[in-house]
């Protein structure tokens, strides 16, 4: 079952930053791999919805797929490095995958954070609703909670929208203020500023509230209602579904497996997408959360870059324009400190062990906790409440150590 | 800032066994302090497998594992629950013919001593684990042996101490140990009538002519998968690889947890510092474990992790008074075992210290030897 | 598509994921945590393992991650 490739480039993560990493090399004829989770291309932003195939994303990899020096690997997850190759599972087994540059394209995840009531049935990220809904989950007529913050909660109502849900709030919990005064310096960003506005007016009919969170969700084996805080007053609303997400946490586990440096939970690179080890690159939001502009342009400059090909300085100009955007939008999108309250002693922190937050809560950092409590050592490798536990406590997560995703017992025997 | 407390014994290193020794003299009644750089069970104390296993390669290792393992059964009475203490037994496979020998000779070994086992043929070993492949000659169960989740464990150990008033340093590191108390990085001093040193590998570093060698081991656990062992099991061409030589090897181990999670062991590899998985390896012991186990191939693996095996020249762990400094004790070097071991050590070093003869001959595991 | 979800047998669209069809069957978890919880997916992206399920006798599925196939079958917990 264990197969071994080699190629000049290869690329994990098949959104929007890998495809266009993937485009300059294979257009010049290097050997191109492009390994990615998910069985269709896309990423999460781009994810294809069901049955529709003239999708983006869908027709990126159908004209990279008319050259012979491309090569693409969807459903494989990449658990661990061994030198300069990659330990890939793939639906058909385990793979080596040896390259010569690769370019780290993992995307983000969504942040999600615990409060009492979260590990309900039907309480989901805001994301990861949208997500199941393209993979074909059926909301129409269903009353839906929209919650937590950032750019993507607009998106998602108005999606779900379209898909005949009965959205009855959405709950930002930044500033309205904070939002509109960004959203005002926005004016050199026309196309952003028309999406705003776009969603805005879609939603106009959907109560939409700021200063505002989820404190609870109520519900025995089921989510029946959801408790917020709107301003200074608290609201019980009775809904079927609630999606809460909390921004992005860029997806850093690969990187740091191959030693490249780290910083505030993003990949370090230079302004090519270098990173600091040899003949590795990064690109979009595992470099810090900047959204998809920026993930086409760092994917197309690190494909070049990865070539040794020229740089397009207009490109790295841009990109460093809309880094400084991105950098004012994160801010202004920063978390409340009411959020790191809303766990009780008996709130479940790490979904895969059980670990409550009055048990990790007694601990001075991740790793002790993890001994002791078991949190972060299940099947999400600590993604979920890793992150949380960083928001909640300030801890470090622990490095990342393979398997950075599980995987059968026999992918790790390799071969004979 | 310059310590002046004087404590009757302070303990370096809060891995199992620091942290046993710890319990024990706290118990006793002496005034105890715990210092540890990176807090309890953080060493290899984190990477074992919570074995407690009675084991005969030699006789002296048979009277510290079977003594430490009726203490662990004592402590067993009054572990919180979630240190997940199970009496599991352990089944020593027999491949073929001349590993069931073994088993034999093992199982009178253990007869003659007085520890419960029990012979079992194919047939029976297939009933007590239906997972192993078909073939396998027999085996050997011996029904005492249990596991342990050792760092909570150790956890519980520290905090039994601090209920008995006795204290801890973390954050700290120990840069020497002399015959009246130790010495921070920073040079601040903590005076103690004794000194414990129970820091394993880094023991090499704070006691002189402490010859100590890493064993690197890697381990496999998988997502849970009830009732998929029951037993810890171990292949018997263990005793012939294990301690043989110096070169790597590699045999079936697995283990079950009480969360139902299935641990998969063991490979052993000299003098490598690096802690990185090494695939090479790994892929040989999953291999060795496919043979006896071909289910666990399908298994989902969560985590792989290694730890150093803390090795002394002649597998005997040092247990007891440095020849040169009278007020210094070893508790260090105890290879594979120190999960086990623990228990017997802990009381060995709390019976030197208050002056009382040790419940059994401690002489084979006098650090004098290696001096 | 035709599948088996806990011994039942349904007709769900192709393209769907695992996810979406035991949700539109009304199961009451896909999983049961540590402690017993009922559990549903929460990521919907392959990343928090909260949707995991038994498909075709293999344990541990990410079932977000995985479309339906003719004949599947799966077991929820």
């Amino acid at each position: 079952m264990s197969e071994s490739i080699k190629a000049e480039v290869v690329i994990v993560g098949a959104g929007p930053a890998g495809l266009c990493a993937a485009t300059g090399p294979v257009v010049a004829s290097r050997s191109v791999v492009l390994i990615d989770d998910n069985p269709r291309p896309g990423g999460q932003i781009w994810r294809a919805e069901k049955g529709r195939t003239e999708d983006l994303a869908g027709r990126m990899i159908h004209k990279l797929s008319e050259h012979e020096n491309f090569r693409r690997m969807p459903g494989t997850h990449v658990f661990g490095i061994d030198g300069n190759s990659l330990l890939c599972e793939s639906p058909g087994g385990d793979v080596r995958v040896e390259f010569e540059k690769l370019i780290i394209a993992t995307g983000a995840r969504e942040l999600l954070l615990p409060f009492p009531g979260w590990t309900l049935p039907n309480v989901f990220g805001a994301g990861g609703l949208q997500a199941l809904v393209k993979g074909g989950l059926d909301v129409s007529g269903k009353r839906i909670v929209i919650a937590g913050t950032g750019p993507l909660l607009l998106a998602v109502a108005y999606y779900l929208r379209s898909k005949g849900a009965n959205v009855v709030l959405i709950a930002e919990q930044a500033p309205r203020s904070r939002i509109l005064r960004f959203g005002l310096g926005l004016w050199r960003s026309p196309l952003k500023l028309v999406e705003a506005v776009w969603y805005s007016a879609k939603l106009l009919t959907t109560r939409s509230v700021y200063d505002s969170y989820v404190v609870r969700a109520e519900g025995d084996e089921r989510l029946r209602s959801v408790t917020v805080r709107i301003g200074a007053k608290t609201e019980t609303i009775e809904c079927d579904m609630l999606g809460v997400g909390f921004h992005l946490v860029p997806n850093t586990e690969l990187a740091e497996l191959l030693g490249c440096e780290i910083r505030n939970g993003a990949v370090v690179v230079d302004e090519f997408q270098r990173t600091t080890v040899e003949n590795v690159w990064c690109a979009g939001e595992p470099t810090g959360i900047s959204g998809l502009e920026s993930s086409l342009l760092e994917g197309t400059i690190a494909g070049s870059s990865a070539m040794g090909a020229p740089d397009s300085g207009r490109f790295l100009r841009r990109n460093r324009r809309i880094r400084r955007i991105a950098d004012r939008m994160n801010r202004c999108y920063e978390l409340r400190e009411e959020l790191r309250r809303l766990a009780d002693n008996a709130t479940i922190v790490c979904r895969c062990e059980d670990a409550t937050f009055g048990e990790m809560s007694k601990f001075d950092g991740f790793r002790a906790a993890k001994l002791q409590t078991r949190c972060g050592m299940g099947a999400c490798r600590g993604r979920i409440c890793g992150s949380a536990s960083r928001f909640l406590f300030g801890w470090e997560a622990d490095s990342a150590r393979p398997p950075i995703f599980p995987v059968r017992v026999s992918s790790l025997a390799g071969e004979d | 800032m310059s310590q002046s407390r004087t404590y009757d014994c302070v303990v370096v290193g809060a891995g199992i066994v620091g942290a046993a020794c710890a319990m024990h003299l706290a118990r006793d009644g002496f005034s105890v302090t715990i210092v540890d750089e990176r807090g309890v069970a953080t060493g290899t104390t984190a990477a074992g497998m919570g074995h407690i296993v009675v084991m005969d390669d030699s006789d002296a290792q048979f009277a510290l594992t079977e003594y430490s393992q009726r203490l662990w059964d004592e402590f067993a009475l009054t572990l919180p629950a979630d240190c997940d203490h199970e009496n599991c037994g352990t089944i020593w496979v027999a491949a073929d013919g001349e590993e069931l020998a073994e088993a034999r000779r093992k199982h009178d070994f253990y007869k003659t001593r007085g520890v419960r086992s029990e012979m079992l043929d194919e047939k029976t070993l297939r009933e007590a684990e239906p997972n192993l492949r078909e073939g396998l000659a027999g085996g050997l169960l011996v029904p005492g042996d249990s596991v342990v989740y050792q760092p909570r464990a150790a956890a519980e150990f520290v905090d039994d101490a601090i209920r008995n008033g006795a204290e801890t340093i973390f954050g700290r590191r120990v840069v020497m140990v002399t015959n009246g108390g130790i010495e921070f990085e920073n040079g601040d001093r903590i005076n103690a009538g004794n000194v414990v040193v129970a820091a394993g590998i880094g023991s090499c570093d704070l006691v002189a002519g402490v010859r100590i060698r890493r064993k690197k081991g890697h381990l496999v656990i998988t997502e849970r998968y009830p009732d998929f062992v029951s037993h810890q099991i171990v292949e018997l061409g263990y005793l012939k690889s294990a301690h043989s030589s110096a070169l790597d090897s590699v045999a079936f181990n697995v283990q079950p947890r009480a969360t139902e999670q299935v641990l998969i062991g063991s490979s052993r590899q000299y003098d490598i510092d690096d802690p990185a998985v090494d695939y090479e390896i790994l892929g040989r012991m999953t291999r060795r474990a496919f043979e006896y186990m071909p289910a666990l191939a399908n298994l989902a693996a969560v985590r792989v992790w290694t730890g150093f095996r803390p090795a002394t020249d002649d597998n005997l762990p040092l247990i007891g008074r440095h020849p040169e400094m009278p007020n210094v004790f070893l508790a260090a070097g105890h290879e594979g075992l120190g999960i086990t071991t623990s228990a017997g050590t802990a009381a060995i070093i709390a019976d030197l210290i208050a002056g009382h003869e040790p419940a059994i001959d401690a002489s084979p595991y006098d650090p004098a030897r290696i001096f | 598509m035709k599948l088996l979800i806990d011994n039942e047998e349904f007709n769900v669209p192709a393209g769907t994921t695992v996810a979406a069809a035991v949700m539109l069957v009304d199961r009451p978890s896909f999983r049961r945590s540590v402690s017993g919880e009922p559990r549903f997916p929460l990521c919907g992206m392959g990343i928090c393992f909260e949707c995991r399920v038994t498909i075709d006798r293999v344990a541990h599925q990410r079932s977000c991650q995985i479309e339906v196939r003719e004949g599947m079958v799966i077991e929820t917990e």
